[in-house]
């Protein structure tokens, strides 16, 4: 599939495929389009995550016209930065706020995940959710993101690799791998050690 | 003999853990010297700087003597090694240059059979024609002074 917009899903609903290379996280301002009757509209701001900004602008209209009486032909968007990671080099933990729609209804989820930046822990959150969910990406919707801290931390397998737990643990099973394509090999001589601890 | 079963005695003389029930004696762990043989930076030694979760840690050459820089890297792309140095975890480059020094570890890896072995690939690799004709010549006279052993 290419990375780009498939004919047969253009729908209000639907997303072009967004996780292939990964979201960014941008920040998008925009406001309904001033009039006589209003020449000084408010203006929202809207912090969501998309694989670039076309797409950024998209959902922001998409949500905008969900939760405000504003539409694309009716509002202008005055602004879109992308927002870096302040800190990629700690750790953090990250709680994932979604609604997201199953075969059989909608749902709301708390997801925890461990990563360097946000965005790359809302990319596990979407190869998750089409893993353990079947869930495509448009199905899902990012309410909040947040760090979250030590403390609060609530899932168990986040709750094991925090520093208090000090993880330590061996790689048991070990299926080597061939250092480069090149190097593979379809048959082997020899059944291969897997133990190497 | 099936190829398993060297490597555990082996482990066991590295061992030192008297608890160790399990026979592990390499974990992932904060400190702990990988290798990493897969992508960029494979062939290349790197300390665990801090765990992200089952799957990947994050991981510091430093790169000022490895030439690894920090990143997450995958635990299928790393092979632990013995070695460990003292570091609290997100130890920052500087911090892991000292304990690396003061351990000796880039000393001792290249003093440990695995570094030996990969150091002799790669020289075997790179060898010239003329290169591989003296090493035919040394394996003659290696051979006939063997065969004159025998022979006494």
């Amino acid at each position: 599939v290419a990375g780009g917009l498939c004919p047969s899903s253009l729908s209000p609903a639907t997303m072009p495929h967004m996780t292939r290379g990964g979201v960014k996280l941008y920040q998008v301002v925009g406001r309904k389009a001033p009039t006589e009757a209003d020449p000084k509209p408010p203006a929202y701001r809207m912090k969501l995550f998309a694989p670039n900004e076309v797409i950024a602008r998209s959902r922001f209209w998409y949500f905008m016209h969900q939760y405000r009486n504003m539409k694309k032909t009716t509002g202008e968007i005055l602004d879109v930065n992308e927002i870096r990671e302040k800190d990629p080099r700690t750790i953090k933990n990250y709680g994932l706020w979604l609604r997201y729609d199953s075969r059989s209804g909608t749902h709301n989820m708390y997801r925890e995940y461990r990563a360097l930046k946000l965005t790359k822990a809302v990319d596990a959150m979407y190869s998750e959710m089409a893993g353990r969910h079947r869930t495509r990406p448009r199905s899902v919707q990012i309410i909040r993101s947040a760090v979250v801290a030590d403390e609060d931390v609530k899932r168990p397998n986040t709750l094991q690799f925090l520093e208090a737990n000090r993880a330590k643990f061996p790689l048991p099973h070990r299926i080597q791998r061939a250092p480069s394509k090149k190097m593979r090999s379809t048959f082997l001589a020899r059944r291969p050690s897997t133990h190497f601890n | 003999q099936p190829s398993g079963f060297s490597s555990l005695s082996s482990c066991r003389r590295i061992n030192r853990n008297k608890n160790n029930k399990m026979g592990f004696s390499r974990f992932v762990e904060v400190g702990r010297v990988v290798l990493i043989t897969y992508g960029p930076s494979a062939g290349k030694l790197a300390t665990v700087i801090d765990i992200v979760d089952q799957n990947k840690c994050l991981v510091d050459g430093p790169e000022e003597i490895t030439g690894v820089s920090r990143q997450v890297i995958s635990y299928s792309r790393i092979q632990l090694t013995d070695l460990k140095v003292n570091i609290q975890r997100n130890a920052r480059a500087k911090t892991l240059k000292a304990a690396l020094k003061e351990a000796d570890t880039m000393a001792k890896w290249e003093g440990s059979e695995w570094a030996k072995k990969l150091a002799a690939k790669s020289k075997r690799a790179s060898l010239s024609d003329f290169d591989r004709f003296k090493v035919m010549l040394a394996k003659k006279q290696k051979s006939k002074i063997i065969a004159q052993k025998i022979k006494e």
